[in-house]
């Protein structure tokens, strides 16, 4: 009985994440701003339904599933890519040089700046 | 000798340990072709990553790992309640650049994968000398605030595990 009402409520806290998480997408303005939504809230919504998923089947199966936690793994490891690419992306079609705050070192941002690409430089 | 075999020793541990979850059972078939993949994985992209990290000491990566955890958890709460409550004329997006301490690519890349999972901010991009890393934050009214916080609770930390 316990162990139904902890994952419902699980099942519940993860599916207004979700939610929230695909509301800000819609809402909050400009690219960068959308970016902020589905990288928090989406781990949130999933992980309460991957946690809600372990232990329904510790309790009710019987068994441990390890899967869970490896969808937790990889959503950790691409998530912060995912999100990067498109920062980039963006940066690359919308944002100039100027608009974007000095980078207080020498040398310019990555995106824009090619010729001092550390991994040139070193001969790699 | 051990060095040519095993390039990254906590990588082939790291996929041993994946496999078995993957197969969801410990078996010694299991086991066997976990470990033929962590051998041949790391020794197929040693070329790709010719240094090897060095990890000072485990228990601070176990300590880091959780601290991230709980501010991901933290994270969620404050974007949903950015994103429900505040009105869009008063969120105030901001870039800014962060002057990075750091020198081990392994540690900037962990550094820039927590930025993006914490609160309000998103890693965006990183200086063409690697000293520096823009990130966006999605409310910052101060934003000196978010470099000090960020260089104290997470730079200092990933400081001492890798360097």
């Amino acid at each position: 009985m316990l162990a139904e009402i902890v994952i419902s409520a699980l099942l519940v806290i993860a599916g207004v994440f979700g939610l929230v998480g695909s509301y800000g997408l819609l809402k909050l303005p400009g690219t960068m701003s959308r970016l902020h939504a589905p990288t928090k809230s989406s781990t949130m919504g999933v992980g309460g339904v991957l946690l809600a998923s372990m232990a329904y089947f510790a309790v009710f199966m019987d068994h441990w599933s390890f899967h869970e936690l490896m969808i937790t793994l990889f959503l950790f490891l691409t998530a912060p890519i995912t999100c990067h690419f498109i920062a980039k992306a963006h940066i690359h079609r919308e944002e100039r040089p100027e608009n974007l705050p000095p980078t207080g070192t020498d040398a310019g941002w990555a995106t824009f700046d090619e010729a001092a690409d550390p991994a040139e430089t070193k001969g790699n | 000798m051990m060095r040519k075999i095993f390039p990254h020793p906590y990588l082939t541990l790291t996929l041993v340990l994946v496999w078995l979850a993957l197969m969801n059972s410990i078996s010694l078939g299991g086991a066997v072709f976990g470990l033929i993949m962590g051998i041949t994985i790391p020794l197929m992209t040693a070329a790709y990553w010719p240094d090897r990290p060095r990890i000072n000491s485990l228990p601070k990566v176990v300590a880091y790992f959780f601290l991230v955890l709980w501010d991901i958890v933290v994270a969620n709460f404050t974007v949903a309640r950015i994103v429900l409550f505040m009105p869009k004329a008063k969120l105030q997006p901001a870039w800014v650049t962060i002057p990075l301490d750091l020198r081990t690519p392994e540690a900037i890349t962990l550094l820039a994968g927590t930025i993006t999972m914490t609160p309000g901010t998103v890693s965006a991009d990183l200086s063409a000398d690697g000293r520096a890393i823009l990130v966006h934050c999605l409310h910052a009214p101060d934003s000196a605030g978010v470099v000090t916080e960020i260089k104290s609770r997470y730079e200092a930390r990933l400081k001492e595990i890798f360097e």
